[in-house]
């Protein structure tokens, strides 16, 4: 079936910002996606893979390597020559095994020649992209683990009887789930970079046009699709153009004091919430075509990345986002 | 209770199986609840229509997604594919029995399959517990879901076939969809999917008849088919839903021109719809409002109420992993994962072809199960002046019941008892009855009521509770007059306002509470605090012990994690 055009998506622009944000600054580290279930998380998530710019990788190579892979994994990423691919979008699958996600065993060559040779898993798969995982909440500890090792390390190790295979898996990580049936564990929630929660819109009028655009859509996915396209590929532009930029920004003095400010007001623990503020807002602003980085971006991101790292208060009820939007509004005004 | 009870379920199921059967893909499938003789026949019937590929509970990854046939393989000595069952009912459907027993890493799977468009899906409820229910990921993309419990209908069951297409259906005008959004939100489902199938279902229902636009009769078939059996509130009355209440003004100036009576019609419509939801909405969402608890909303699937075990309850898959602390070889498991090697390691040992398998530590594999949470009713009984000593003695003889219902149901008590400045766990969760009689006897009564360090107290034990992976519950006997704050100082309307925090910390968790009024005579205070709570409430000014165990039993949401 034909992947629901991004652009095509109603509403959700949390989510959409936050999504685009990864695809610009893959090092922000992941989107996790709260919210019921029907309201269109995995449809954005998958939608985000047909619209990435594509990415140079070594020919024929499993890991998707590139130039710098070849020179850090010179007996893993292979010599082949540079080809155009898409960046890969790996969906996980609740209840995948281990052997699966981090690779095992190739039993097709173990089988016929009695070789030993690695067969590499979803992680080599996701490398330079995303991995996706619906419903990550109910993931079994052991492979919340494992992920949070790789994504933290950036490299799949596997050890086994002589089968020893180190290969690049540096991937964004975009969890979905629905808090309802299960928390995530603080030491996962703190991975990921940015976290938007996710409502099914109350609005009738958004309701009955989100009715008719998947009608349309299942009546005629192809010319849906055409139909979008455009403006499918005016947002693939603007991830281009800002990944092209985001090297040149830098985010002033100011926007890291109104950075440190905001963090010490809400309560959110640790630096890194600090820092993916401020990559978040640098990324916000190369998506947008700014020449610099300013409170706006900061503001605008400010829930997304602070959201999931508040110390939870029991006898304050209060949402987090009614906390940093009231911090926002008594230091920014 | 139900108006409609003289018209079996199986009528709505057959129209529901029909329209599956039009256009398996964009229904994705229905869930079939009840195993009577009805379901069978129907079933049966649909067979006729749409191939269905039996989907046995214990499947594996291979055999589901496809790959490698390892024991073929082996036999003939190079690799043999074989395609998995997804791939092997295209174009038709998977059926599941037993499906409230389905593996959520099945689930996964196939609710990758479904949202591909790989594959279509039948499940078999036969859930006799209420909190079983198949996969919440799984009957959320189906369209149907049909309870043929009590249906006695079974002979002559036959899908008519449907005279058009979908395709020569219309897709639905404005005022439809908005009607139906309208349906939805007066029926509490927040799911855009179940919206947008009944869509599909209104132009299903006219496509079966051979129109080619769907009628207002279309729109209250695909809102009994769809929308009602997902109902999570009931609608409100027609008294009720007051003027005060108008369909949402438009947005912008394009529907301004649109008069009066267009807006009439489109109200009229929707309560139309309403009405026909009315009639579907299933028996134990009454049943469950009336006993003031929210319906499941969302399945089972919550790991709060379930655990990861190495010695005892429903098997899950293996892992890697030495037996020992109580765990279990498995065997399959273990051989399964050295076979593969076998060759590779034959050559490195050098032993000869007829040696028997060589198996390695890594090869081991531990078997796991999954257990049911342990459930913790914490009692929190006030214990001041005010609730008179007599009903202290009283809540004492419901915990002592409660507890000797503990052996039965494998639940467990904990007791906080509240009083003049303190609050204090006095009995910790316990399954001991001469424990628990021994601490009950010893509480003293008398004091000033501090609710909030009561309500605080429980939640601490509650939480405690939680985090060792079992489901708390509160059980709050009190008469909800505070007057001592949260600090220990005495004053009206600071302990009242402590008590409030103090409740909606709980409500906030999550936590599931049931408030008793023990006072002779009760007051709006109770109610409030069951509020705030966001629990249930129950005042019981002549409470015996028996009455109030019976309370507390019935109350008791059946098995739902906290």
């Amino acid at each position: 079936m034909a992947r629901f055009p991004f652009s095509a998506i109603v509403g959700q622009d949390e989510m959409k910002q936050a999504l685009l944000i990864a695809a610009v600054d893959p090092s922000i580290g992941g989107v996790m996606v709260f919210g019921d279930r029907g309201t269109g998380k995995s449809t954005a998530a998958r939608a985000l893979a047909g619209l990435l710019p594509p990415i140079m990788a070594a020919e024929g190579c499993p890991y998707g390597a590139s130039k710098e892979d070849q020179a850090r994994y010179p007996g893993v990423c292979g010599t082949g020559k540079m080809v155009k691919r898409t960046v890969p979008f790996v969906d996980m699958p609740l209840g995948a095994t281990e052997d699966r996600v981090i690779g095992s065993l190739d039993l097709e060559r173990a089988l016929r020649s009695g070789e030993k040779a690695f067969e590499p898993g979803l992680l080599a798969k996701a490398h330079r992209g995303f991995l996706y995982i619906d419903e990550i909440n109910l993931l079994e500890d052991h492979l919340v683990d494992l992920l949070l090792d790789v994504a933290a390390s950036g490299e799949n190790v596997v050890e086994r009887e002589g089968l020893s295979v180190r290969h690049p898996a540096k991937f964004v990580l975009i969890g979905s789930g629905n808090p309802e049936e299960g928390e995530l564990r603080p030491q996962l929630l703190d991975r990921f970079g940015l976290s938007v929660e996710v409502r099914s819109p109350k609005d009738i009028e958004v309701r009955i046009e989100i009715m008719r655009l998947v009608a349309e859509n299942e009546r005629d996915p192809e010319g849906f699709a055409a139909r979008w396209a455009g403006e499918d590929d005016n947002i693939l532009k603007r991830v281009a153009r800002g990944k092209a930029r985001l090297p040149k920004l830098e985010a002033g003095e100011d926007v890291l004091r109104d950075a440190a400010e905001l963090c010490l007001a809400v309560g959110a623990d640790g630096l890194r919430g600090e820092l993916t503020l401020m990559r978040a807002a640098r990324a916000l602003a190369a998506l947008d075509g700014a020449k610099k980085v300013t409170r706006k971006h900061l503001i605008a991101i400010a829930p997304s990345a602070l959201r999931h790292r508040l110390r939870r208060d029991v006898l304050d009820e209060t949402g987090s986002t009614v906390r940093i939007t009231r911090a926002m509004g008594e230091l920014f005004g | 209770m139900n108006p409609n009870a003289a018209v079996d379920p199986l009528a709505d199921a057959m129209l529901a199986a029909r329209l599956f059967a039009l256009a398996p893909r964009t229904f994705v499938g229905m869930s079939l609840r009840g195993g009577s003789p009805a379901r069978d026949a129907l079933v049966g019937a649909l067979e006729e229509k749409v191939t269905l590929r039996r989907l046995p509970g214990h499947v594996d990854d291979e055999r589901l997604l496809g790959g490698i046939d390892l024991a073929a393989s082996l036999s003939s000595g190079r690799p043999i594919r074989q395609n998995g069952l997804i791939e092997e009912a295209q174009g038709g459907a998977l059926i599941a029995g037993m499906a409230e027993r389905m593996d959520i890493g099945i689930a996964g799977r196939l609710a990758h399959a479904l949202d591909d468009g790989q594959a279509a899906l039948v499940l078999l409820d036969d859930a006799a517990e209420p909190e079983e229910a198949p996969p919440a990921s799984l009957t959320e993309r189906l369209a149907f879901a049909c309870d043929l419990s009590a249906s006695r209908e079974w002979r002559g069951v036959k899908l008519a076939p449907a005279l058009g297409t979908l395709a020569q259906v219309a897709l639905l005008e404005t005022q439809a969809l908005r009607a139906l959004a309208v349906t939805a939100e007066a029926l509490g489902v927040d799911s855009l999917r179940a919206l947008i199938f009944a869509g599909e279902a209104a132009r299903g229902l006219a496509a079966l008849d051979g129109r080619t636009a769907a009628t207002r009769a279309d729109l209250s078939g695909a809102v009994r088919l769809v929308l009602a059996p997902r109902a999570t509130r009931l609608p409100p009355q027609e008294h009720d839903a007051p003027p005060e209440d108008p369909p949402p003004p438009p947005p912008d100036g394009e529907r301004d021109d649109q008069s009066e009576s267009e807006q009439q019609q489109e109200t009229d419509l929707s309560e139309l719809l309403v009405e026909a939801a009315k009639a579907s909405i299933p028996a134990d969402l009454l049943a469950q409002l009336a006993q003031g608890n929210a319906p499941r909303r969302s399945g089972t699937s919550g790991s709060g109420q379930k655990r990861k075990s190495a010695i005892r309850g429903k098997p899950l898959g293996a892992r890697a992993g030495m037996p020992r602390g109580g765990a279990r070889l498995a065997l399959i498991d273990s051989l399964r994962a050295a076979v593969p090697w076998q060759a590779v390691r034959r050559k490195e040992a050098g032993a000869d072809a007829a040696s028997p398998i060589l198996m390695r530590k890594e090869d081991l594999r531990i078997r796991r199960f999954e257990e049911r949470a342990a459930r913790v009713t914490i009692f929190a009984v006030d214990a001041s002046g005010s609730a008179a000593a007599a009903r202290l003695a009283e809540a004492k003889g419901a915990v002592e019941l409660m507890l000797g219902q503990a052996y039965v149901t494998r639940s467990e008590v904990a007791l906080v008892a509240f009083r003049g400045a303190t609050a204090e766990l006095i009995l910790p969760p316990t399954r001991s009855l001469t424990r628990a009689r021994r601490a009950l006897s010893e509480l003293p009564g008398g004091g000033g009521t501090p609710l909030a360090l009561g309500l605080n107290a429980a939640r601490e034990v509650a939480e405690a509770v939680i985090a060792r992976g079992r489901s708390a519950s509160l059980v709050i006997l009190t008469d909800g007059r505070a007057n001592i704050a949260a600090d220990g100082s005495p004053g009206r309307p600071q302990a009242k306002a402590d008590a409030n925090a103090a409740a909606r910390a709980i409500a906030a968790r999550g936590i599931d509470a049931l408030v008793v009024d023990i006072s002779a005579r009760p007051g709006p205070e109770g109610a409030e605090l069951a509020l705030a709570l966001d629990g249930r409430f129950l005042a019981l000014p002549r409470a015996d012990a028996r009455m109030l165990q019976a309370a507390i039993s019935a109350g008791q949401p059946t098995g739902k994690a906290a």
